[in-house]
């Protein structure tokens, strides 16, 4: 028996076959590999830079920018505004585009996600026709369509198109009331975030009063009531005792202009055209995938237990079709998102235009603005990711 | 007397055919009560849609045909005060600059090297693409070592013109390379034989790829800056397809490696490559490539978006081949391990043929991307097809109100061609693959 104890331990091999010694080789040859690329890189960049005689650091951020910017957000003018003023108000108009856009791609893109899977023939495939055409032509392509087709054929300022209600459309872009906030306007924000705290507690105790009693409140309607008829409610409450919190700045036609009230830039109309429809289609295969992906015996189930139709879709299908939509959602988001870096194509000015486009020609400085534009998407991205892998964590289905 | 009455009899031989069902309850009718106007809800949505086709369908349709002009030399033809007419689409103004958006300004005389271009690449999708085509794995060779080296000498001419110092140093490159081969081998105490084939295979590869591109065919040399249009277009996807899906592969397999350096290195580059938009990596190919180079080196301007695009889709590629390899059962690994096979022989025998195949749609889906995606080079100043429409819309001698819209219509047309037909072949390709799990 010691016999084969003996054979069995096994003969005396080259350390070089030894997986772990030649994992360390691996690694250190490829870190080799990755310092030298950087450092030939850094070497050169160093070398070239003086050459060219462009100066590095962050120190021009503080410079004066000396460019005016269409649409900014915040304070900015030529003569006064740095070149961090600038990455700011690009920053911002990416935001804002991002946001608004997103809001309008989630609601288009489920109305249209829900229509391919209705049993309306000629719906489901106007739909299907929908999703096929603006998914397979390239978002630049849409884009200078918008811009350039539908915008370019917008009359001049002094034959504006009158849409009533304060709206204006011409070449310039869309003009609507501005509102003036009054000194009292901050009654209108508390009043509102008193509805909001107001709702989530009488969300909670209607949730549960069911749990206990089984009665139903009508939810609903009273948040509906809380967080929109509250401010309402006060603000024309306000103004009958007239000390009218929010005006507005109605735009007037002049013989050539219009003057007042807010401008909205054909750029930003056309950027936002393009995201929204663009996303939409592929938000409504997300859509139409986590809806089909809740199984036929679910609904079945919830038919048999007395749901009604609406019950049904609210509390059965859509919270299991939510846990399948969310992810792919949320990376849509971020495509919309990345995707508003086109921006540059029709002159709107975002971060990408104003930050990559104009201070970097004016400074030279490529290095540092790319990696500060690159540094904000990728921000973006990860922040948003980690959010979405903690609530993947959370509604995960827990098996045993 | 027989008392059988001849009462008239009647057995029917044959059965009779059955009544055609109401027609409330099949055929046409039925079928749009049916899926049109079930109920109060679904008349009022097909009212809506009827509505909203009337109102956007005939327009079009007067626009992009009944209206359009087809023939004409200038502008005259698609302009109203000049007794044409404004109304439709000026296919004409297409028809006129068609060579532009095909070839950019490519020299008019050498063309035909372009179409052979052309003629290759369809060449290698098919033989690629199509699931039956004898010999893919020749199909392989040819897409990702031939043809480009072919495509390669047909556009810029060839004829790099190396010099002997440069075959001086690659014959001592070489010799050094199998050298190292023969020490590892002697180092490893395995057989010589292998590793002096792997060796030498690898630079008869390369010395023979740089051999054709030093060779003079006698093609005139025409610059990358006259290349345009869908030339370019196609040129900027096949550059990404070639190098993203090798260099995804390897992404994807550093990704899912258990040493920790290689995999943090794959993530890193993976996750900061999928972090932001192409046209930041556009740019920084454009403006930052030239400064990490040696003061005295250059790279074309059209190479600095292909290098960018090919990055840029290798690492979305990457995420899918993980996919694949994510889903192959574990089986796969640990019995290709119990029968002695060493990783690459595992990788490339046994995971990687499965589970490439089962990523196939994909693939498709990346490819689809990145072909739209190839639109975005227009904006840091390449000649592509966008751009090229860009460049002829401002042309003065076709100056009318409909020439923008006719021209992005053109290319709005060609992209969906391209993608939509991509994207029927992933669906045919998944609805086989999914062939073999149904029973």
């Amino acid at each position: 028996m010691q016999t084969i104890a003996s054979q069995t331990s096994p003969p005396k091999k080259s350390f070089l076959y030894d997986p772990k010694v030649r994992g360390i080789f691996y690694q250190v040859v490829l870190v080799a590999a990755i310092v030298f690329l950087f450092y030939v890189a850094a070497t050169n960049a160093i070398e070239n830079l003086q050459r060219a005689k462009i100066a590095s650091g962050f120190g021009f951020l503080s410079n004066t920018a000396g460019f005016d910017i269409s649409q900014t957000l915040v304070q900015f003018s030529a003569a006064g505004g740095s070149y961090g003023d600038a990455f700011l108000v690009g920053l911002l108009n990416t935001l804002i585009v991002s946001a608004i856009g997103i809001v309008f791609t989630t609601i288009l893109g489920f109305l249209i996600g829900i229509a391919r899977l209705s049993r309306n023939w000629m719906v489901a495939k106007v739909a299907m026709v929908y999703v096929e055409v603006l998914r397979n032509i390239p978002l630049l392509v849409q884009l200078l369509f918008w811009y350039i087709a539908v915008l370019g054929a917008l009359p001049q300022p002094r034959n504006s198109l009158e849409m009533g209600a304060g709206f204006y459309l011409n070449s310039r872009g869309l003009f609507m009331a501005r509102p003036i906030y009054a000194s009292d306007a901050w009654v209108l924000i508390a009043v509102l975030a008193v509805g909001l705290v107001g709702t989530f507690v009488y969300r909670r105790w209607a949730r549960k009063q069911q749990e206990q009693t089984g009665r139903q409140y009508p939810v609903g309607k009273v948040t509906l009531a809380l967080v929109l008829g509250l401010p309402v409610l006060t603000w024309v409450l306000l103004a009958l005792a007239g000390a009218n919190p929010v005006s507005f700045e109605l735009p007037r036609k002049g013989t050539f202009n219009l003057t007042g009230g807010m401008q909205i830039l054909p750029e930003f109309v056309a950027l936002l055209l393009g995201l929204v429809t663009y996303t939409a289609a592929f938000i409504a295969e997300v859509v139409r995938a986590g809806i089909l992906a809740v199984s036929k015996g679910q609904t079945e189930a919830a038919s048999s237990l007395g749901l009604t139709p609406g019950q049904t879709l609210r509390l059965v299908v859509i919270p299991q079709a939510m846990r399948v939509i969310i992810p792919p959602l949320t990376s849509q988001y971020l495509n919309l998102t990345k995707n508003s870096s086109l921006a540059v194509a029709i002159g709107y000015p975002d971060l990408v235009q104003v930050f990559m486009g104009t201070v970097l020609n004016q400074t030279g400085q490529a290095i540092e603005v790319v990696v500060i534009t690159m540094g904000v998407y990728l921000t973006i991205s990860l922040v948003t990711s980690f959010v979405m892998n903690i609530y993947n964590r959370r509604v995960a289905i827990v098996e045993r | 007397m027989n008392a059988t009455v001849d009462i008239p009899r009647f057995v029917r031989a044959k059965q009779v055919e059955a009544l055609p069902p109401p027609n409330l309850a099949r055929g046409p009718i039925a079928w749009i009560r049916e899926n049109l106007f079930s109920g109060p809800f679904n008349t009022i949505l097909t009212l809506a849609v009827f509505y909203l086709l009337y109102v956007s369908v005939p327009p079009l349709v007067k626009f992009l045909f009944i209206d359009a002009v087809w023939t004409g030399t200038d502008r005259a033809a698609c302009r109203a005060d000049a007794g044409g007419s404004e109304s439709g689409a000026c296919w004409a103004f297409i028809r006129d600059k068609i060579n532009y958006f095909v070839y950019g300004s490519y020299t008019i005389s050498e063309r035909w090297r372009v179409n052979i271009f052309f003629a290759l690449l369809a060449l290698g999708v098919v033989w690629l693409l199509w699931l039956k085509a004898p010999r893919r794995d020749l199909g392989a060779v040819y897409f990702f070592w031939v043809f480009p080296v072919a495509a390669y000498i047909l556009l810029t001419g060839g004829n790099a013109d190396f010099g002997g110092r440069f075959w001086l140093g690659f014959a001592i490159f070489g010799a050094l390379l199998i050298a190292l081969f023969a020490f590892v081998a002697a180092v490893l105490k395995t057989s010589m034989r292998p590793a002096l084939l792997v060796g030498g295979g690898i630079v008869a590869v390369i010395g023979i790829t740089l051999a054709l591109v030093d060779f003079d065919f006698g093609l005139a040399h025409v610059p990358t800056s006259l290349w345009g249009g869908i030339l370019v277009t196609l040129l900027v996807a096949t550059v990404g397809i070639v190098v993203s899906l090798p260099f995804g592969i390897v992404l994807a397999l550093g990704r899912r490696s258990k040493l920790p350096l290689v995999r943090l290195a794959s993530v890193v580059f993976i996750e900061f490559v999928r972090g932001v938009p192409l046209i930041t990596v556009l740019i920084m190919a454009n403006t930052m490539l030239p400064l990490f180079l040696p003061g005295d080196m250059t790279v074309d301007r059209l190479l600095r978006p292909l290098i960018g695009t090919a990055l840029f889709a290798s690492a979305y590629m990457a995420e899918v081949v993980r996919g694949g390899l994510q889903a192959m059962p574990k089986g796969q690994y640990e019995g290709a391990m119990s029968l002695g096979l060493n990783y690459p022989q595992m990788m490339s025998l046994i995971i990687l043929p499965q589970a490439l195949r089962i990523v196939i749609p994909g693939i498709v889906n990346t490819f689809i991307g990145l072909f739209k995606d190839t639109s975005l080079v227009a904006i840091v100043g390449i000649f592509d097809l966008v751009k090229t429409i860009e460049a002829s819309r401002i042309d003065p001698n076709w100056a009318a109100p409909t020439i923008g819209i006719t021209g992005y219509a053109f290319a709005a047309l060609f992209y969906f061609i391209f993608c939509f037909g991509m994207s029927r072949y992933s669906l045919g390709v998944e609805r086989r693959l999914a062939a073999g799990q149904k029973r």
